[in-house]
């Protein structure tokens, strides 16, 4: 028998980068598909309700490789036991609940089967949606003696000490030198050479902005009204964060009459009766004066109803509204109105015309992505400009 | 890894394959290759060292590559089907573990060299995919990325739908061939005509014309049937009838179906495959001098190989144990087999030689999987009762018919081209030979769109549900589902 011919053999590989390369091409895809799905994913229960977690499960239905396969579910398999397995062994239980089940439900699909998820940052969703918008009205406040200080390594120069040496750029700079001298390599590396990182300190001066969250929570307001003010305030939160230093939240819950309650109670408690928005606008406005100076915050204030006031009410509202836009920065009004119904307060609102006062009408889910779109609007399209 | 260290693993390799010709071993000549992690998972996730680009298998690569970062799953090898044959050890294997490995490896390339079904594959597909893949990264540069990608994820939605049988392509349509005849004609005539390099404009309206008047008289002869025969290879049938195609997708779709006719006897094979390199890496690492410690970790390493598992089979296992039982069988038959079947003992060698030449896993299962190996192995069948998945049959001719089927087709559905010309209107109507599965709805709803993609016009496809015949159809815009 000849001996068989072979060869062991060790390439360099560090230069494939093939499978990173598609990785990031599906990465940039996952993107996108996040990106399309924004309306749905601003008001997913999953991203709302995950206080503080870092990383949120995004589902994604177009990135799955789809072809003709056979339903899983649907057929029998064969596998293998220790040796003792009988007829009738549960193997595992499907943690999905069966939507109406013996109902006959359509032909067989299986919803929330398994699609594509994908683990995104819940900083990089944030980015994501806070593209899309922009502050309106901003105003030079009264400079803070608070200032914040940072450092940030920003600029190479020529001295330095010896602890912020820049290697690389170094070894460049003597790259660079000994090819100009006709003798490249890395060699004789002189004090010429030598490159520093520097620093920078960067003073911003603190800035406050006050968030005046305004909702009816008189009978009216059903758990889909309030879902959706919360979920706008949450991201408007999170996005005045973003801009500003500091963010506080006043909760003003109001029925026919108005009281600053907590976070909890104001979108738990439900409570009964008519509606009087005049009395939450009347103790904002107090709450600004006492507390929050327009000199020293932006103020916004945003009110959340399903439309329903007293009529006889509306025209003190829409003398209150001019108060508060007086000391505010700009003032929105959300109207949660499922089936479209003409409502007073909206029939009193539409004769404001102040660049400062804006509007939006939700009537599903999927349109708290707009409302906060026409909230916070890119520069370029906005309507605020001046 | 140093020198001393390849030093050592080229004289184990050395001795190894030694042993393995001495078995009746017979393979390329072979090349191994040292590679990081990262390497293998590429080569892992794209099944080739070189191949196109597609995020589909970055995803992959990502989804294989944090498994093993996790220390959830490890490659230790990769083995090409290639004259001469590739292996890629991961780099970090210690020498004991690329004993195994090597030893594994060449029944692996003993198997693509003498299985029946490998017999028609391209031992030179490494450079062809290679050269695939450039061209199609040409496609990207003439046609945008976009675009190229937006057809290969259409075509790689069908690409199991090929006829592995018919290795030539088909030729079915009259009027295709002599549409194709014309063109022929024409691209001879045209050096001598041509002056300024746009006269080819003025034959455009004949060519439409004479279009016009074929399909016509397609329409008129509407009772030939199209395609005569039902016909399997979707992949091929697309590729030379679909009206709107252009040459660079026409020419993927053939890349890729020669890649698919290159991967599927892989696909056929992967139970005898496995089990029958796990066999002779047993059987070579038992001859060789190992030391006490070098045999533990042997020992652990291949208990993890051949670990049986709960949910699904082992391949490895599974095939293993039934070359093993043939062999015994053959060695020592009962007294009923000898007297049935002639069986005059010894020649378990032989046999198992025998059923690696002429076997695909369909085979190897039916005529191999005995009642006795069933129970030895605890073998059941299970499926989903409502909520809970429950062990449902224990009977060994249920088990064996069950994994039969699940092997039909390499796993997947069996879809032919009923008729290409449906309604008189030039739609692609496709059947699911349906056997009991049925499909998955919610991926049928996905993949109709990408089959009108390419074929242009509207779809449809028969299968059952809840064992009455359904149509589903897809136009462009909507789907359709009716009971028929």
């Amino acid at each position: 028998m000849t001996e068989p011919s072979f060869t062991v053999s060790r390439e360099d590989w560090s230069l494939h980068r093939k499978g990173y390369q598609d990785q990031t091409r599906h990465q940039e895809k996952v993107r996108d598909a996040i990106k399309q799905n924004l309306p749905d994913l601003v008001t997913d229960e999953s991203i709302i309700l995950s206080d503080g977690k870092q990383i949120v499960k995004v589902p994604i239905r177009s990135l799955d490789e789809y072809r003709f396969r056979y339903n899983y579910n649907k057929s029998k398999h064969v596998g293998q036991g220790d040796g003792d397995s009988q007829v009738g062994d549960v193997l595992g239980v499907d943690p999905t609940p069966q939507s109406g089940a013996g109902k006959g439900e359509g032909a067989g699909d299986q919803p929330g089967d398994d699609y594509y998820e994908a683990e995104v940052q819940m900083e990089e969703l944030q980015s994501m949606l806070f593209e899309e918008l922009e502050l309106p009205n901003l105003q030079q406040k009264e400079k803070q003696n608070v200032t914040t200080k940072e450092i940030v390594f920003n600029d190479i120069r020529k001295k330095g000490i010896m602890s912020n040496i820049d290697k690389k750029r170094t070894i460049l700079e003597n790259l660079r030198r000994n090819a100009r001298e006709g003798q490249p390599g890395i060699h004789g590396i002189s004090p010429d050479d030598l490159r520093f990182k520097t620093w920078e300190e960067i003073v911003t001066p603190q800035s406050n902005a006050l968030v005046m969250a305004l909702m009816d929570t008189s009978g009216s307001m059903g758990s889909f009204e309030k879902y959706i003010a919360r979920s706008f305030f949450f991201w408007m939160t999170r996005f005045l964060r973003t801009k500003y230093e500091n963010v506080e939240i006043v909760f003003i819950a109001h029925h026919t009459e108005a009281r600053e309650v907590t976070e909890e109670e104001f979108f738990t408690k439900g409570e009964s009766g008519g509606t009087i928005c005049s009395s939450a606008y009347q103790l904002a406005v107090e709450l600004i004066d006492k507390r929050y100076s327009p000199s020293r915050y932006n103020i916004y204030p945003f009110h959340f109803s399903d439309g329903d006031n007293l009529t006889s009410d509306n025209e003190r509202c829409v003398k209150l509204i001019g108060e508060l836009m007086k000391r505010s920065n700009m003032f929105g009004y959300g109207e949660v109105n499922q089936y479209n119904r003409s409502s007073t307060l909206m029939s009193a609102y539409r004769n404001i015309h102040d660049p400062k006062f804006v509007h939006y009408i939700i009537r599903e889910k999927g349109e708290v992505y707009k409302a906060l779109k026409t909230f916070f609007p890119k520069q370029a399209e906005g309507r605020i400009a001046r | 890894m140093n020198a001393d260290d390849i030093k050592q693993l080229e004289y184990a390799i050395a001795e190894i394959s030694e042993i393995a010709s001495g078995f009746g071993l017979d393979y390329y000549p072979m090349r191994y290759e040292i590679c990081p992690a990262d390497i293998i998972y590429t080569f892992g996730a794209y099944g080739m060292p070189t191949r196109f680009s597609h995020w589909s298998f970055g995803k992959t690569f990502h989804k294989m590559k944090m498994q093993y970062d996790f220390g959830l799953s490890k490659i230790y090898e990769l083995v090409i089907n290639s004259d001469p044959c590739y292996a890629f050890l991961l780099e970090g294997n210690s020498l004991i573990q690329n004993k195994l490995i090597v030893a594994h490896v060449l029944a692996h390339c003993d198997f693509f060299k003498n299985n029946v079904r490998f017999s028609k594959t391209n031992r030179n597909m490494v450079e062809s995919m290679s050269a695939t893949a450039e061209r199609i990264r040409q496609y990207e540069i003439e046609f945008g990325q976009m675009e190229v990608e937006r057809f290969i994820d259409a075509v790689l939605a069908i690409q199991e739908h090929i006829d592995p049988l018919i290795t030539k392509p088909y030729r079915g349509s009259k009027a295709h061939d002599r549409r194709r005849e014309e063109a022929e004609e024409r691209a001879e005539r045209e050096p001598r005509e041509r002056r300024f390099g746009y006269e080819d404009l003025w034959d455009l309206d004949k060519e439409e014309d004479s279009k016009r008047k074929e399909s016509s008289a397609e329409s008129g002869s509407g009772r030939r049937k199209f395609p005569p025969e039902p016909e399997k290879d979707l992949m091929l049938f697309i590729e030379e009838h679909a009206p709107y195609l252009t040459d660079w997708q026409r020419d993927i779709m053939t890349m890729l179906r020669d890649e698919m006719l290159y991967f599927w006897p892989q696909l056929e094979t992967k139970i005898m495959n496995e089990g029958w390199a796990s066999y002779w890496h047993q059987r070579i690492l038992r001859e060789l001098d190992l030391t006490e410690e070098e045999t533990i970790e042997y020992a652990k390493l291949n208990s993890s190989v051949v670990v049986p598992s709960r949910h699904s089979l082992n391949p490895y296992y599974l095939g293993l144990k039934i070359f093993e039982d043939i062999e015994k069988r053959w060695d020592s038959p009962s007294r009923e087999e000898r007297e049935r079947y002639g069986r005059r003992g010894g020649e378990g060698r032989q046999k198992i030689f025998e059923v690696r030449e002429f076997d695909s896993d369909l085979s190897f299962i039916r005529n191999y999987l005995t009642k006795q190996l069933c129970e030895e192995l605890d073998l059941y069948v299970f499926e989903k009762k409502g909520q809970e998945w429950k062990i449902t049959d224990k009977g060994w001719e249920n088990i064996r018919d069950q994994l039969v089927y699940s092997r039909v087709n390499g796993g997947f559905p069996y879809i032919v081209v009923e008729n290409g010309n449906f309604a008189d209107n030039g739609e692609l109507y496709l059947k699911h030979m349906y056997e009991g599965i049925e499909l998955d709805l919610k991926y049928v709803e996905r993949t109709m769109p990408y089959i009108y993609q390419l074929w242009g016009r509207p779809v449809h496809l028969e299968s059952v549900v809840e064992t009455k015949p359904v149509l589903f159809s897809y136009d462009g815009k909507k789907h359709h589902r009716k009971f028929l």
